[in-house]
């Protein structure tokens, strides 16, 4: 296969048929709670795609460079989160400083990123991944499967929230208004994504 | 008797899932199974009362402005010891939970109750937080585990409960039987209260 058929499988892969939300259940705090307005959705998708590009960069140097060469694999979850801790910090100086627009529309969404275990999650995977002829992730294929797993929520998160907009002007049983009806909602949209799985249920 | 308050508020009044709704990510992802909800709950129950005391110590010499770091690290630094802990006692179970064992350091209910409970209380009282507020969260997984495993498998910590002539649901134990499952638990919670009223 060549490398860039071997690119839209990854992206493929990381956009439908795992979506990082509805098949490996991560991102889930900001998928329920950023979801009820498109706007806010719109803004919180692009600081994620954001950092999970730059976390996936900056956290396969940390391990090939410090933490294989050394020996200190057992560290990977406290290297990681400084890691994104610190990108996040970092991002959030140099959009305050350079970009005031840019800052307006995404600040408040940055430091919330530290803890949405997306974040981490592509990190961790990203190192156990492996290309189909067998090899590890390099570090071009980690930036890009950062890039679409990030791409991939983003997509849950506007169609969540468009449908939750619409929602508002549904009557409903009192019971199920916010987060129960968001969940079954939610459980209907994994449903419909087995299809891209070829599966039968 | 206050510190019986802090030790069961978790169960039901504050629960972490059902009242609070923190840590959805966990509990979706690790439901499949009574065993592996237990497990789950049992390893971020250590973590929340680790993390709690040591938190609840060093409160004083915490410079505010960097607290959120100090609390992460802290909390990565014991997730690190059960990740390492049960690769060595419990392999099949560290295999099955994965990549979820890592995450408990973004698991919003530590952190949550880091900030707004173990840095501003003692160390006694925040222990019996972490407790509650732990085993709150490991008796939802198991409610959540339970449905599911009886619906998608007819069984319950792999005991075989249904009969032989039930034909297993698959769809509870894949991922949107979790969206469906939780979502009509707590729209049945929020009925109940609703008629409390």
């Amino acid at each position: 296969m060549t490398y860039l058929g071997e690119i839209f499988v990854m992206a493929m892969t990381a956009i439908f048929i795992q979506n990082f939300i509805l098949s490996r259940f991560l991102g889930l705090c900001p998928y329920l709670g950023v979801s009820k307005k498109l706007d806010s959705a719109i803004g919180m998708g692009l600081a994620v795609i954001f950092v999970m590009t730059l976390a996936s960069a900056f956290c396969y140097l940390i391990d090939i460079f410090l933490l294989r060469r050394f020996g200190l694999e057992y560290l990977q979850t406290i290297a990681f989160i400084l890691t994104i801790a610190a990108l996040v910090q970092f991002v959030e100086m140099v959009i305050q400083k350079n970009a005031p627009a840019l800052y307006k529309s995404l600040g408040v969404f940055l430091p919330l990123i530290t803890t949405n275990c997306a974040v981490l999650g592509v990190a961790i995977l990203n190192t156990g991944m492996l290309r189909s002829d067998g090899t590890a992730y390099n570090f071009l294929d980690s930036v890009l499967n950062g890039f679409f797993s990030g791409v991939g929520f983003t997509l849950m998160l506007l169609a969540m929230a468009g449908i939750r907009m619409r929602l508002e002007m549904v009557e409903m049983p009192k019971s199920m208004k916010g987060m129960p009806i968001a969940l079954i909602l939610a459980g209907t949209m994994a449903l419909a994504f087995y299809g891209f799985m070829g599966f039968k249920i | 008797m206050n510190f019986f308050k802090e030790l069961t508020k978790g169960i039901i009044k504050e629960n972490p899932i059902f009242v609070i709704v923190l840590g959805m990510c966990p509990t979706l992802a690790v439901t499949t199974s009574v065993k592996n909800a237990i497990g789950m709950g049992l390893a971020a129950t250590f973590v929340l009362l680790c993390s709690n005391i040591i938190i609840s110590l060093i409160k004083d010499i915490t410079p505010s402005s960097i607290r959120i770091p100090i609390y992460i690290v802290v909390i990565a630094a014991f997730v690190s010891v059960v990740n390492m802990l049960m690769e060595a006692y419990v392999p099949a179970l560290h295999k099955s939970l994965g990549l979820f064992i890592p995450l408990i350091v973004v698991n919003c209910i530590i952190l949550g109750r880091a900030e707004a409970f173990a840095s501003k209380n003692n160390v006694i009282m925040s222990a019996a937080d972490g407790i509650g507020m732990g085993l709150g969260f490991t008796l939802s997984l198991m409610v959540v585990s339970t449905i599911r495993e009886l619906l998608g498998a007819g069984t319950w910590l792999g005991i075989k409960i249904l009969p032989a002539t039930y034909d297993p649901m698959l769809v509870a134990i894949l991922a949107p039987g979790a969206f469906l499952t939780l979502g009509f638990l707590m729209a049945i919670l929020s009925m109940v209260k609703e008629k409390k009223q």
